[in-house]
Protein backbone atom coordinates (compact mmCIF):
# COMPACT_ATOMS: atom_id res chain seq x y z
CA UNK A 1 0.00 0.00 0.00
CA UNK A 2 3.00 2.69 0.92
CA UNK A 3 4.27 1.76 -2.49
CA UNK A 4 1.19 2.83 -4.02
CA UNK A 5 1.21 6.12 -2.44
CA UNK A 6 5.19 6.37 -3.11
CA UNK A 7 3.60 6.33 -6.88
CA UNK A 8 1.03 8.94 -6.71
CA UNK A 9 3.14 11.00 -4.12
CA UNK A 10 5.83 11.54 -7.03
CA UNK A 11 3.38 12.84 -9.55
CA UNK A 12 1.81 15.28 -7.59
CA UNK A 13 2.33 19.28 -7.06
CA UNK A 14 1.43 22.12 -5.10
CA UNK A 15 -2.42 22.19 -5.00
CA UNK A 16 -3.47 18.75 -5.73
CA UNK A 17 -5.55 17.09 -2.87
CA UNK A 18 -6.42 13.28 -2.86
CA UNK A 19 -9.50 11.92 -1.01
CA UNK A 20 -9.14 8.65 0.68
CA UNK A 21 -11.84 6.31 1.13
CA UNK A 22 -12.09 2.87 3.58
CA UNK A 23 -12.89 1.32 6.34
CA UNK A 24 -10.63 1.31 9.62
CA UNK A 25 -7.77 0.14 9.22
CA UNK A 26 -7.66 -0.34 5.10
CA UNK A 27 -4.32 1.07 4.75
CA UNK A 28 -5.06 4.52 4.69
CA UNK A 29 -2.45 6.47 6.89
CA UNK A 30 -0.19 3.62 5.28
CA UNK A 31 -0.92 4.81 2.05
CA UNK A 32 -0.03 8.12 3.21
CA UNK A 33 2.61 7.57 4.75
CA UNK A 34 4.54 6.17 1.06
CA UNK A 35 2.80 9.15 -0.24
CA UNK A 36 4.83 11.10 1.57
CA UNK A 37 7.66 9.34 0.48
CA UNK A 38 6.89 10.92 -3.24
CA UNK A 39 6.61 13.88 -2.26
CA UNK A 40 10.70 13.91 -0.05
CA UNK A 41 8.83 14.78 3.22
CA UNK A 42 10.86 14.97 6.20
CA UNK A 43 10.03 13.05 8.79
CA UNK A 44 7.74 10.68 10.55
CA UNK A 45 4.28 10.64 9.19
CA UNK A 46 2.07 9.54 11.83
CA UNK A 47 -2.16 8.95 12.17
CA UNK A 48 -3.68 12.98 12.44
CA UNK A 49 -6.86 11.59 14.00
CA UNK A 50 -6.36 13.45 17.20
CA UNK A 51 -5.06 16.59 15.97
CA UNK A 52 -7.62 16.62 12.90
CA UNK A 53 -4.85 17.84 10.40
CA UNK A 54 -1.13 18.01 10.37
CA UNK A 55 1.23 19.50 8.10
CA UNK A 56 4.36 17.94 7.30
CA UNK A 57 7.59 19.90 5.60
CA UNK A 58 8.79 19.13 2.17
CA UNK A 59 11.65 19.91 0.37
CA UNK A 60 9.56 20.30 -3.05
CA UNK A 61 6.20 21.04 -1.40
CA UNK A 62 4.55 20.43 1.88
CA UNK A 63 2.09 17.96 2.38
CA UNK A 64 -1.36 18.68 4.35
CA UNK A 65 -2.77 15.02 6.21
CA UNK A 66 -6.46 15.64 7.36
CA UNK A 67 -8.62 13.18 9.02
CA UNK A 68 -12.14 14.20 8.45
CA UNK A 69 -13.84 11.20 10.57
CA UNK A 70 -14.98 13.63 12.99
CA UNK A 71 -15.86 16.97 11.14
CA UNK A 72 -19.88 16.77 10.84
CA UNK A 73 -19.94 19.03 7.97
CA UNK A 74 -18.33 21.44 5.24
CA UNK A 75 -18.42 24.48 7.17
CA UNK A 76 -16.74 22.70 10.43
CA UNK A 77 -13.53 21.88 7.90
CA UNK A 78 -13.68 25.19 6.73
CA UNK A 79 -13.28 26.90 10.13
CA UNK A 80 -9.83 24.51 10.57
CA UNK A 81 -8.91 27.62 8.02
CA UNK A 82 -6.14 25.78 6.18
CA UNK A 83 -4.24 26.83 3.92
CA UNK A 84 -4.09 24.15 0.79
CA UNK A 85 -3.02 26.43 -1.91
CA UNK A 86 0.65 25.68 -1.79
CA UNK A 87 0.56 22.44 -0.48
CA UNK A 88 -0.64 18.50 -1.20
CA UNK A 89 -3.57 17.57 0.71
CA UNK A 90 -4.94 14.72 1.82
CA UNK A 91 -8.06 13.86 3.33
CA UNK A 92 -9.09 10.79 5.00
CA UNK A 93 -12.67 10.21 5.20
CA UNK A 94 -12.85 13.52 3.10
CA UNK A 95 -16.11 12.54 0.86
CA UNK A 96 -17.97 15.40 2.39
CA UNK A 97 -15.63 18.20 2.46
CA UNK A 98 -13.27 17.67 -0.82
CA UNK A 99 -15.22 20.15 -2.63
CA UNK A 100 -13.98 23.42 0.67
CA UNK A 101 -10.33 22.28 -0.57
CA UNK A 102 -10.59 22.28 -4.87
CA UNK A 103 -12.91 21.91 -7.33
CA UNK A 104 -10.35 19.08 -8.74
CA UNK A 105 -9.15 16.19 -6.65
CA UNK A 106 -8.51 12.09 -7.11
CA UNK A 107 -10.22 9.90 -5.52
CA UNK A 108 -8.40 6.73 -4.20
CA UNK A 109 -10.80 4.05 -2.56
CA UNK A 110 -9.06 0.78 -0.48
CA UNK A 111 -11.36 -2.12 0.03
CA UNK A 112 -10.59 -4.38 2.58
CA UNK A 113 -13.60 -6.96 2.08
CA UNK A 114 -13.61 -9.80 4.37
CA UNK A 115 -13.98 -12.18 1.12
CA UNK A 116 -10.61 -11.47 0.23
CA UNK A 117 -7.56 -13.03 1.49
CA UNK A 118 -5.88 -11.38 4.61
CA UNK A 119 -3.60 -8.59 3.79
CA UNK A 120 -5.91 -8.04 0.05
CA UNK A 121 -6.42 -4.71 -0.92
CA UNK A 122 -8.48 -3.47 -3.99
CA UNK A 123 -7.57 -0.04 -4.64
CA UNK A 124 -9.81 2.25 -7.02
CA UNK A 125 -8.97 5.54 -8.01
CA UNK A 126 -11.54 8.05 -9.66
CA UNK A 127 -10.53 11.54 -10.99
CA UNK A 128 -13.27 14.20 -9.91
CA UNK A 129 -13.14 17.50 -11.84
CA UNK A 130 -10.81 18.29 -14.63
CA UNK A 131 -7.16 17.78 -12.87
CA UNK A 132 -6.90 14.22 -13.81
CA UNK A 133 -7.65 13.30 -17.43
CA UNK A 134 -8.61 9.96 -18.42
CA UNK A 135 -4.97 9.60 -19.72
CA UNK A 136 -3.68 10.69 -16.51
CA UNK A 137 -5.69 8.03 -14.64
CA UNK A 138 -4.30 5.23 -17.03
CA UNK A 139 -0.98 6.07 -16.12
CA UNK A 140 -1.32 5.84 -12.60
CA UNK A 141 -2.59 3.02 -13.10
CA UNK A 142 -0.01 1.61 -15.09
CA UNK A 143 2.01 2.47 -12.63
CA UNK A 144 0.20 0.95 -9.96
CA UNK A 145 -0.04 -2.09 -11.89
CA UNK A 146 3.90 -2.04 -12.51
CA UNK A 147 4.89 -1.79 -8.11
CA UNK A 148 2.68 -4.76 -7.35
CA UNK A 149 3.93 -6.87 -10.00
CA UNK B 1 11.61 33.06 46.13
CA UNK B 2 9.90 31.89 48.86
CA UNK B 3 10.91 27.97 49.35
CA UNK B 4 7.07 27.11 48.36
CA UNK B 5 6.47 29.30 45.63
CA UNK B 6 2.72 29.63 45.35
CA UNK B 7 1.63 28.71 41.44
CA UNK B 8 -0.86 28.42 38.99
CA UNK B 9 -1.16 26.34 35.88
CA UNK B 10 -3.79 26.73 33.17
CA UNK B 11 -3.73 23.90 30.81
CA UNK B 12 -5.69 24.33 27.43
CA UNK B 13 -3.73 21.65 25.25
CA UNK B 14 -7.05 19.49 24.21
CA UNK B 15 -10.49 19.56 25.32
CA UNK B 16 -9.67 20.07 29.28
CA UNK B 17 -9.84 23.53 30.73
CA UNK B 18 -8.12 22.76 33.45
CA UNK B 19 -6.73 25.10 36.57
CA UNK B 20 -4.20 23.88 39.35
CA UNK B 21 -2.93 25.40 41.63
CA UNK B 22 0.36 24.72 43.99
CA UNK B 23 2.63 25.42 46.65
CA UNK B 24 5.63 23.72 46.23
CA UNK B 25 5.15 20.14 46.00
CA UNK B 26 1.66 20.62 47.59
CA UNK B 27 -1.76 20.45 45.32
CA UNK B 28 -4.18 23.31 47.04
CA UNK B 29 -6.78 23.06 43.86
CA UNK B 30 -7.23 20.86 40.30
CA UNK B 31 -10.25 22.42 38.95
CA UNK B 32 -11.03 20.66 35.67
CA UNK B 33 -14.12 22.34 33.11
CA UNK B 34 -14.80 19.54 30.29
CA UNK B 35 -15.91 20.09 27.07
CA UNK B 36 -15.62 16.30 27.02
CA UNK B 37 -19.88 15.87 26.90
CA UNK B 38 -19.57 18.09 24.25
CA UNK B 39 -17.76 16.35 22.42
CA UNK B 40 -19.13 12.94 23.05
CA UNK B 41 -21.39 13.56 19.94
CA UNK B 42 -18.70 13.88 17.80
CA UNK B 43 -16.87 10.90 18.70
CA UNK B 44 -14.13 12.51 18.85
CA UNK B 45 -11.75 16.02 19.76
CA UNK B 46 -13.06 19.06 17.48
CA UNK B 47 -10.69 21.52 17.74
CA UNK B 48 -13.11 24.30 17.23
CA UNK B 49 -15.34 22.76 19.50
CA UNK B 50 -12.72 22.80 21.94
CA UNK B 51 -11.33 26.32 21.86
CA UNK B 52 -14.75 27.81 21.67
CA UNK B 53 -15.87 25.73 25.13
CA UNK B 54 -12.07 26.93 26.82
CA UNK B 55 -13.32 30.11 26.09
CA UNK B 56 -16.08 30.40 28.06
CA UNK B 57 -14.63 28.44 30.82
CA UNK B 58 -11.45 30.07 31.96
CA UNK B 59 -12.40 32.68 34.01
CA UNK B 60 -14.98 30.62 36.26
CA UNK B 61 -12.52 27.80 36.44
CA UNK B 62 -9.77 30.10 36.87
CA UNK B 63 -12.66 31.32 40.01
CA UNK B 64 -13.16 28.15 41.18
CA UNK B 65 -9.80 27.21 41.54
CA UNK B 66 -8.51 30.31 43.68
CA UNK B 67 -11.64 29.93 45.73
CA UNK B 68 -10.98 26.09 46.58
CA UNK B 69 -7.21 26.43 47.43
CA UNK B 70 -8.47 29.79 49.67
CA UNK B 71 -6.16 32.06 47.74
CA UNK B 72 -6.51 35.62 46.07
CA UNK B 73 -4.41 36.13 42.28
CA UNK B 74 -2.16 38.66 43.46
CA UNK B 75 -1.21 36.19 46.21
CA UNK B 76 0.67 34.19 43.24
CA UNK B 77 4.36 33.78 42.72
CA UNK B 78 4.11 32.73 39.15
CA UNK B 79 1.77 31.34 36.76
CA UNK B 80 2.61 28.69 34.35
CA UNK B 81 0.46 27.55 31.20
CA UNK B 82 1.17 24.72 28.61
CA UNK B 83 2.57 26.27 25.66
CA UNK B 84 2.42 22.83 23.24
CA UNK B 85 2.12 20.41 21.79
CA UNK B 86 -1.67 20.50 21.60
CA UNK B 87 -4.35 21.54 19.10
CA UNK B 88 -2.96 25.16 18.12
CA UNK B 89 -6.72 26.91 18.54
CA UNK B 90 -7.19 25.44 21.93
CA UNK B 91 -3.74 26.36 23.55
CA UNK B 92 -3.86 29.87 22.44
CA UNK B 93 -6.94 30.18 24.78
CA UNK B 94 -4.54 29.25 27.75
CA UNK B 95 -1.60 30.88 26.45
CA UNK B 96 -3.77 34.72 25.96
CA UNK B 97 -5.26 34.16 29.54
CA UNK B 98 -1.34 33.09 31.16
CA UNK B 99 0.20 36.34 29.47
CA UNK B 100 -2.72 38.65 30.60
CA UNK B 101 -2.31 37.44 33.87
CA UNK B 102 0.82 37.40 33.76
CA UNK B 103 0.94 41.16 32.80
CA UNK B 104 -1.89 42.11 34.82
CA UNK B 105 -1.05 41.21 38.58
CA UNK B 106 2.98 41.69 37.22
CA UNK B 107 4.03 37.80 37.97
CA UNK B 108 6.71 35.80 35.88
CA UNK B 109 4.57 33.47 33.06
CA UNK B 110 6.51 30.02 32.30
CA UNK B 111 5.19 28.51 28.75
CA UNK B 112 5.68 24.78 29.64
CA UNK B 113 5.67 21.84 27.91
CA UNK B 114 2.62 19.17 28.23
CA UNK B 115 4.15 15.94 27.79
CA UNK B 116 6.91 17.20 30.71
CA UNK B 117 3.70 18.31 33.03
CA UNK B 118 2.80 14.85 32.62
CA UNK B 119 5.93 13.41 34.67
CA UNK B 120 6.21 16.85 37.11
CA UNK B 121 3.01 15.93 38.46
CA UNK B 122 4.62 12.59 39.88
CA UNK B 123 5.85 14.77 42.58
CA UNK B 124 2.72 16.48 43.39
CA UNK B 125 2.28 12.63 45.45
CA UNK B 126 3.74 13.45 48.79
CA UNK B 127 7.80 12.81 47.51
CA UNK B 128 9.54 14.61 44.85
CA UNK B 129 10.09 13.24 41.04
CA UNK B 130 13.21 10.91 41.07
CA UNK B 131 15.64 12.12 38.72
CA UNK B 132 16.75 10.59 36.38
CA UNK B 133 13.92 8.26 35.74
CA UNK B 134 12.29 6.52 32.53
CA UNK B 135 8.91 7.76 31.36
CA UNK B 136 6.24 6.22 29.80
CA UNK B 137 3.53 9.12 28.25
CA UNK B 138 0.19 7.34 26.58
CA UNK B 139 -2.47 9.61 25.67
CA UNK B 140 -4.79 10.13 23.09
CA UNK B 141 -2.43 12.18 21.15
CA UNK B 142 0.82 10.61 22.49
CA UNK B 143 2.51 7.51 23.21
CA UNK B 144 6.18 8.09 24.51
CA UNK B 145 9.02 6.77 25.72
CA UNK B 146 11.43 9.42 27.67
CA UNK B 147 14.80 9.63 29.52
CA UNK B 148 14.10 12.31 32.68
CA UNK B 149 17.43 13.58 33.50
CA UNK B 150 16.41 16.76 34.56
CA UNK B 151 12.61 18.00 34.40
CA UNK B 152 13.33 21.19 33.98
CA UNK B 153 16.41 21.38 31.21
CA UNK B 154 16.76 17.34 30.33
CA UNK B 155 14.51 15.68 28.96
CA UNK B 156 15.00 12.80 25.90
CA UNK B 157 12.62 11.28 23.77
CA UNK B 158 14.01 7.46 23.50
CA UNK B 159 10.39 6.40 21.49
CA UNK B 160 7.30 7.06 20.55
CA UNK B 161 4.28 5.84 18.24
CA UNK B 162 5.11 5.25 14.89
CA UNK B 163 1.16 5.44 13.53
CA UNK B 164 -1.41 5.58 16.24
CA UNK B 165 -1.14 7.14 19.71
CA UNK B 166 -2.33 4.22 22.43
CA UNK B 167 -5.42 6.24 23.44
CA UNK B 168 -6.16 6.76 19.87
CA UNK B 169 -6.42 2.79 19.37
CA UNK B 170 -8.41 2.62 22.68
CA UNK B 171 -11.37 5.06 20.82
CA UNK B 172 -10.91 3.54 17.38
CA UNK B 173 -11.78 0.07 18.97
CA UNK B 174 -14.39 1.49 21.00
CA UNK B 175 -16.00 3.02 18.02
CA UNK B 176 -15.84 -0.52 16.04
CA UNK B 177 -17.75 -2.47 19.28
CA UNK B 178 -20.10 0.29 19.28
CA UNK B 179 -19.03 2.00 23.08
CA UNK B 180 -19.12 5.71 23.64
CA UNK B 181 -16.48 8.18 23.13
CA UNK B 182 -13.85 8.53 24.96
CA UNK B 183 -13.23 4.73 24.57
CA UNK B 184 -10.60 3.95 27.37
CA UNK B 185 -12.59 4.15 30.18
CA UNK B 186 -15.94 1.97 28.68
CA UNK B 187 -12.95 -0.33 26.89
CA UNK B 188 -11.81 -0.73 30.25
CA UNK B 189 -14.98 -1.26 32.07
CA UNK B 190 -16.28 -3.52 29.40
CA UNK B 191 -13.07 -5.71 29.68
CA UNK B 192 -13.41 -6.64 33.38
CA UNK B 193 -15.89 -9.15 32.03
CA UNK B 194 -13.62 -10.62 29.60
CA UNK B 195 -11.02 -13.01 28.87
CA UNK B 196 -7.81 -11.08 28.42
CA UNK B 197 -6.35 -14.98 26.46
CA UNK B 198 -9.47 -15.07 24.25
CA UNK B 199 -8.15 -13.52 21.56
CA UNK B 200 -4.25 -13.50 20.33
CA UNK B 201 -3.99 -9.90 18.93
CA UNK B 202 -0.71 -8.51 17.72
CA UNK B 203 2.37 -6.90 19.32
CA UNK B 204 3.39 -4.81 17.17
CA UNK B 205 7.61 -3.75 16.98
CA UNK B 206 8.46 -6.77 19.40
CA UNK B 207 9.99 -8.83 17.31
CA UNK B 208 12.71 -9.75 14.77
CA UNK B 209 13.86 -6.75 13.01
CA UNK B 210 10.97 -4.47 13.59
CA UNK B 211 12.14 -4.81 16.99
CA UNK B 212 15.98 -3.67 15.93
CA UNK B 213 14.71 -0.94 13.95
CA UNK B 214 12.37 0.56 16.37
CA UNK B 215 13.44 -0.81 19.79
CA UNK B 216 11.44 1.87 22.08
CA UNK B 217 8.86 2.71 19.71
CA UNK B 218 5.21 1.32 19.56
CA UNK B 219 2.77 1.03 16.29
CA UNK B 220 -1.22 0.49 17.52
CA UNK B 221 -2.35 0.83 13.62
CA UNK B 222 -1.78 -3.11 12.95
CA UNK B 223 -3.36 -3.69 15.95
CA UNK B 224 -6.69 -1.74 15.50
CA UNK B 225 -6.48 -3.53 11.90
CA UNK B 226 -6.38 -6.83 13.30
CA UNK B 227 -9.22 -5.75 15.35
CA UNK B 228 -11.50 -4.62 12.99
CA UNK B 229 -10.69 -7.37 10.76
CA UNK B 230 -11.75 -10.10 13.63
CA UNK B 231 -14.58 -8.44 14.37
CA UNK B 232 -15.86 -8.12 10.52
CA UNK B 233 -15.14 -12.26 10.28
CA UNK B 234 -17.19 -12.20 12.89
CA UNK B 235 -20.47 -10.53 11.86
CA UNK B 236 -19.65 -11.87 8.37
CA UNK B 237 -20.32 -15.49 10.16
CA UNK B 238 -23.63 -14.37 11.83
CA UNK B 239 -21.91 -14.93 15.26
CA UNK B 240 -22.82 -12.24 17.87
CA UNK B 241 -19.32 -10.13 18.42
CA UNK B 242 -17.67 -11.16 22.19
CA UNK B 243 -17.32 -7.68 22.79
CA UNK B 244 -16.02 -8.09 26.22
CA UNK B 245 -13.64 -10.79 25.09
CA UNK B 246 -12.93 -8.21 22.17
CA UNK B 247 -12.06 -5.41 24.88
CA UNK B 248 -10.44 -7.63 27.14
CA UNK B 249 -8.14 -9.22 24.62
CA UNK B 250 -7.20 -5.98 22.62
CA UNK B 251 -6.44 -3.76 26.13
CA UNK B 252 -3.80 -7.14 27.06
CA UNK B 253 -2.27 -6.44 23.78
CA UNK B 254 -1.88 -2.65 24.26
CA UNK B 255 -0.78 -3.03 28.26
CA UNK B 256 1.62 -5.85 27.11
CA UNK B 257 3.56 -3.79 24.28
CA UNK B 258 3.82 -0.59 26.33
CA UNK B 259 4.76 -2.35 29.72
CA UNK B 260 7.48 -4.59 28.00
CA UNK B 261 9.13 -1.77 25.78
CA UNK B 262 9.14 0.41 29.46
CA UNK B 263 10.19 -1.95 31.36
CA UNK B 264 13.09 -2.66 28.49
CA UNK B 265 14.32 0.37 28.25
CA UNK B 266 14.50 0.84 32.27
CA UNK B 267 16.87 -2.52 32.44
CA UNK B 268 18.67 -1.77 29.08
CA UNK B 269 19.61 1.76 30.35
CA UNK B 270 19.82 1.63 33.65
CA UNK B 271 16.77 3.58 34.97
CA UNK B 272 15.85 2.11 38.86
CA UNK B 273 12.22 4.23 38.07
CA UNK B 274 10.02 4.71 35.97
CA UNK B 275 7.21 7.07 36.00
CA UNK B 276 3.65 6.36 34.00
CA UNK B 277 1.85 9.29 32.79
CA UNK B 278 -0.89 10.71 30.14
CA UNK B 279 -4.91 9.53 30.07
CA UNK B 280 -4.06 5.98 29.10
CA UNK B 281 -1.75 5.73 32.66
CA UNK B 282 -5.71 5.96 34.10
CA UNK B 283 -6.55 2.09 32.86
CA UNK B 284 -6.78 -0.34 34.91
CA UNK B 285 -4.83 -3.42 33.14
CA UNK B 286 -2.27 -0.74 31.65
CA UNK B 287 -1.66 -0.22 35.76
CA UNK B 288 -1.78 -3.84 37.23
CA UNK B 289 0.67 -5.22 34.64
CA UNK B 290 2.95 -2.43 35.26
CA UNK B 291 3.39 -2.52 38.87
CA UNK B 292 3.72 -6.87 38.40
CA UNK B 293 6.26 -6.52 35.71
CA UNK B 294 8.19 -3.83 37.61
CA UNK B 295 7.95 -5.38 40.57
CA UNK B 296 9.74 -8.80 38.50
CA UNK B 297 12.88 -6.45 37.04
CA UNK B 298 13.62 -4.34 40.10
CA UNK B 299 12.07 -0.82 39.17
CA UNK B 300 10.44 0.83 41.22
CA UNK B 301 6.88 2.28 39.70
CA UNK B 302 5.56 5.39 40.11
CA UNK B 303 1.59 6.22 39.04
CA UNK B 304 -0.17 9.41 39.85
CA UNK B 305 -3.66 9.52 40.78
CA UNK B 306 -5.46 8.78 38.32
CA UNK B 307 -7.39 12.27 38.61
CA UNK B 308 -3.92 13.49 37.82
CA UNK B 309 -3.03 11.31 35.24
CA UNK B 310 -5.43 13.03 32.63
CA UNK B 311 -4.90 16.82 31.54
CA UNK B 312 -4.97 18.41 34.66
CA UNK B 313 -3.59 22.18 35.30
CA UNK B 314 -1.70 20.93 38.47
CA UNK B 315 0.24 18.99 36.44
CA UNK B 316 1.28 22.73 34.70
CA UNK B 317 1.76 24.05 38.12
CA UNK B 318 3.98 21.51 39.64
CA UNK B 319 6.00 22.02 36.71
CA UNK B 320 5.97 25.50 36.89
CA UNK B 321 6.80 25.43 40.56
CA UNK B 322 10.04 23.06 40.02
CA UNK B 323 11.17 25.88 37.10
CA UNK B 324 10.91 28.78 39.83
CA UNK B 325 12.34 26.69 42.31
CA UNK B 326 15.14 25.82 40.30
CA UNK B 327 15.57 29.46 39.14
CA UNK B 328 14.93 29.16 35.82
CA UNK B 329 14.58 32.58 33.54
CA UNK B 330 10.56 33.16 32.76
CA UNK B 331 9.41 33.10 29.25
CA UNK B 332 9.61 35.86 27.13
CA UNK B 333 6.51 38.21 26.86
CA UNK B 334 5.71 36.98 23.47
CA UNK B 335 6.62 33.23 23.67
CA UNK B 336 3.82 31.59 21.34
CA UNK B 337 1.38 28.32 21.25
CA UNK B 338 3.49 25.50 19.69
CA UNK B 339 1.01 22.68 18.67
CA UNK B 340 4.24 20.70 17.74
CA UNK B 341 6.49 21.29 20.68
CA UNK B 342 9.29 19.01 20.74
CA UNK B 343 9.64 17.07 24.35
CA UNK B 344 13.00 18.13 24.61
CA UNK B 345 12.10 21.98 25.56
CA UNK B 346 10.35 21.75 28.75
CA UNK B 347 9.91 25.51 29.22
CA UNK B 348 9.85 28.56 25.95
CA UNK B 349 12.67 30.56 26.27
Amino acid sequence: MAELGTVLGQQLAPGDAVCLVGPLGAGKTTFTRGLARGLEIRGEVTSPTFVIARRHRGLRVDLLHCDAYRISSPDEFADLDLDTDEAVTVVEWGQSVMAEISDSWLEVAIDRSSSHDEGTRQVTVCGRGDRWTATQLDLLIAAFRRVIS
Amino acid sequence: MPDEPLVLGIETSCDETAVGIVAGHRLLANTIASSADEHARFGGIVPEVASRAHLEAMVPTLQRACKTAGISLPDLDAIAVTAGPGLAGALVVGVSAAKSLGLALGKPVYGVNHLASHVAVDGLSGSPVPEPAAALLVSGGHSSLLAVTDLVDDIVPLGATIDDAAGEAFDKVARLLGLPFPGGPHIDEVAQGGDPSAIDFPRGLTGGRDLQRHRYDFSFSGLKTAVARWVEQCRAEGRQVPVADVAASFQEAVADVLVRKAVMLCSEQGFDHLILGGGVAANSRLRSLAEQKCEGAGVRLRIPAPGLCTDNGAMVAALGSLAVSRGAQPSEDDFPAESSLPVDVALMS
